[in-house]
């Protein structure tokens, strides 16, 4: 059938199972806006396009789909950038498609020009310019399938506006959109052969250690593997240690778990480690905020590490037996081959050092974070989202709020994006109606991209926005405090901005929280509101994160207080 | 330590940014980098001299393996031809003329221009090959020289093929 550039874009987002796009739209996007009329998909509106790719990543991360944005060309395009940055970082599937102008007016500096494909290269998986529009449907295919097949990430499609205004011939086609295991070429020849026999060092390895750690992170949970892990853990009987992407992997109240490990792992999490002989790290990437001290990490550790991206293994950290492949498929193949282990003495240090060396915080009976976000799991407990801001909150949440199931912990890890978690908040909430979303902010990462509260108010999300206000940059200040002297360059924000009113501006319920005896009946009401609330928590400027270890230091010199 | 990959690619525009993009962000260093069509017109290829050490090496192939247009990446350093080609401009007056035949005689290099006062050179080669032909002009007084990066193929009977199915060698 013939159709115009912009509805064949339309009717492939239908091919992929789409049904919900966050944009903003401009002059280079008005014919695909025009053809978003004539369809059935839902459109978030967003006050900016930053929050629009972090909707998108925010949806993509809750639900394991691939997130869509639209923007317009030039302006529109590089406020995708840092929403785009987040994504590639944390290996999130999406799919942006920009305006661009006519290709007659192309490098010719037109209003509203950028080069969006030249200026994403480094921050996407893949990228697209579409210059002849016959192609456009077979491209718009292979972008989806890049974002989601292998290790997932981000994926642009420029599309002139000629091009979307073309007519072209349209074949429907039925796509496969399960996630599967495209990208891992593990099933071929030489690369299956060397598998089995990573396999089986692997069972060797572990058959032979006494001390195990199971190191999980991220890629579990794009995986889906969540079972698999939990299974591999139970019959290796080893304590397990999560990067902060790997929250939710594995149940936070299960005995084995010993939380964040590395700059905020417990002393607990972070001395296992340290002393462990085998680490069995399950996608995951050994960033530096894990590692701390390469040549000091887990000193007398052999290391399996398992991961999709074959280039993970062996960059950061040497690694004694790397397995490339769908870590589902590789745990499930490893639950088959190992034998149920005992540790008993091994676990009986780890729990002496738990039993030494516990999470806390001094209890003043003031209004404390640790005590807000431990009330509200009592309180919140399954089916709920939680998403953050980036700063001394996300650690607090990561840490004080146990995460049992997967896509339950929504945060920019890798790229470390203050700003991004009302749009994520936003995202998670649209594609998880059934939850309920909270996002934990902080005061300064909340004034990044406050404006989407227009949006939350607008769709009448009934997301939960609490934010810490320390009337400081907090973590950056935490820093100055311990590394620059107690100097406090440009990090004391304070009492600039009424929260409250500022919430009840958008017609979203404000409520302010500065008494600990009122904790409970604060929280109580706002999980009891059908409706987006903001709780302003009034918190100390000097609270901080412990344990912290400073950045490039041994993961065993630990600070907690 | 010197290597010499061939990297297949996928003909689209942009390739070559994406390739020295991701040199550039992840710090590898490029010594010369060539490219061209091949027997197939959607297929280029790279040849691309690094130095650096296995684990420079590793991580780059795989780097590269990552970008999507990239077909596959073979490390040829070893057993193959690898040639450049230099065109030399040097000052040649009558009394030197025969001098600078002479070497060019001997590294069977040619001469594709003269004047009265210049020749140019043209000497393919490996690397040292060209730079051994350089040093023995140098005192004649080179004015100009320009330089391909280094292309080369496996010796014998192996070819590198595309699709990720077939196995390397």
């Amino acid at each position: 059938m013939k159709l115009t550039g912009a509805q064949v874009l339309i009717q492939c987002l239908k091919e992929q199972g789409v049904d919900t796009i966050f944009g903003f739209p401009g002059g280079a996007v008005l014919p695909i806006y025009d053809a978003l009329l004539d369809s059935d998909l839902t459109h978030i509106l967003t006050s900016h396009e930053q929050g629009a790719t972090h909707g998108a990543d925010g949806y993509a991360r809750a639900t394991g789909r691939v997130g869509v944005v639209f923007a317009t060309s030039g302006p529109g395009a590089t406020n995708t950038v840092t929403g785009i940055a987040t994504a590639y970082m944390d290996s999130v599937p999406m799919v942006v498609f920009t305006g661009q102008v006519s290709l007659d007016l192309l490098g010719k500096d037109s209003f509203q020009e950028v080069d969006i494909t030249g200026i994403t290269m480094p921050i996407t998986k893949h990228n697209f310019i579409v210059k002849d529009a016959q192609a456009l449907p077979d491209i718009i295919r292979k972008a989806f399938d890049i974002a989601r097949s292998g290790r997932p990430g981000p994926v642009l499609v420029d599309i002139p506006k000629d091009i979307q205004t073309a007519v072209i011939d349209y074949r429907p086609r039925v796509i496969d959109t399960s996630n599967g295991n495209k990208g891992a070429h593990g099933e071929f020849g030489k690369q299956a052969e060397r598998l089995e026999n990573g396999l089986k060092a692997a069972v060797e390895v572990i058959r032979a250690s006494e001390r195990p750690v199971v190191f999980t992170g991220g890629g579990v949970i794009i995986a889906n593997a969540h079972r698999e892990l939990t299974e591999f853990a139970q019959k290796l009987k080893a304590p397990v240690v999560t990067s902060l992407m790997g929250l939710g992997a594995f149940p936070a109240d299960h005995p084995q778990y010993l939380g964040l490990v590395g700059m905020h792992g417990s002393r607990y999490a972070n001395y296992t480690v340290s002393n462990c002989d085998l680490i069995v790290a399950v996608g995951v990437r050994f960033s530096d905020r894990v590692i701390g001290d390469v040549s000091k990490f887990a000193p007398s550790a052999k290391i399996i590490h398992i991961d999709i991206d074959p280039a993970e293994l062996g960059k950061n950290i040497e690694t004694h037996i790397p397995l490339n492949g769908d870590v589902k498929v590789i745990l499930s193949r490893l639950v088959d081959m190992i034998e149920e282990k005992r540790l008993d003495d091994w676990n009986k240090r780890v729990e002496e050092w738990k039993r030494q060396y516990p999470l806390k915080y001094t209890d003043d009976g003031s209004l404390k974070p640790q005590f807000i976000l431990s009330k509200l799991y009592q309180m919140a407990r399954d089916n709920y989202i939680i998403t953050t801001e980036v700063g001394q909150h996300q650690i607090w949440a990561a840490q004080y709020f146990n995460y049992s199931q997967p896509r339950t912990f929504i945060s920019s890890g890798g790229l470390g994006t203050m700003g991004y978690g009302l749009g994520a908040a936003i995202g998670a909430q649209v594609g998880c109606p059934h939850k309920r979303v909270i996002n934990i902010a902080g005061d300064g990462s909340f004034r990044m991209n406050a404006n989407e509260l227009a949006t939350v108010a607008r769709y009448k999300l009934p997301i939960i926005e609490i934010i810490m206000n320390n009337s400081a940059l907090g973590m950056v200040r935490q820093w100055q405090h311990l590394f620059f002297n107690k100097r406090f360059s440009n990090t004391t924000l304070g009492g600039d901005v009424d929260f409250v009113k500022l919430a009840q501006a958008y017609n979203i319920k404000g409520m302010r929280l500065d008494d600990k005896a009122k904790v409970e009946e604060v929280l109580k009401e706002a999980l009891d509101y059908d409706g987006p609330v903001l709780i302003e928590c009034i918190i100390d400027r000097d609270e901080k994160v412990f344990p912290i270890v400073p950045p490039g230091a041994p993961i065993a010199d630990i600070i907690d207080e | 330590m010197k290597h010499t990959l061939s990297v297949l690619v996928e003909n689209n525009p942009g390739v070559l940014s994406r390739i020295s993009g991701l040199f550039s962000r992840r710090g590898f260093n490029i010594d010369s980098l060539a490219v061209g069509v091949t027997e197939d017109k959607n297929v280029s290829r790279m040849t691309i001299v690094v130095d650096g050490d296995n684990y420079t090496i590793e991580q780059l192939t795989k780097q590269l393996n990552k970008l999507i247009d990239v077909i596959k990446v073979t490390d040829i350093s070893k057993d193959s031809v690898i040639r450049e080609l230099a065109l030399i401009k040097v000052n040649a007056s009558l009394s030197t003329r025969n001098e600078i035949l002479q070497i060019v005689y001997i590294f069977r290099a040619k001469v594709i221009d003269i004047s009265k006062s210049t020749m140019t050179i043209e000497i393919t080669g490996n690397s040292q090959k060209i730079t051994a032909l350089e040093e023995l002009l140098q005192p004649f007084g080179i004015k100009e020289m320009v330089r391909t990066g280094a292309i080369g193929l496996e010796r014998g009977q192996k070819v590198i093929k595309y699709t990720i199915n077939d196995e390397e060698e």
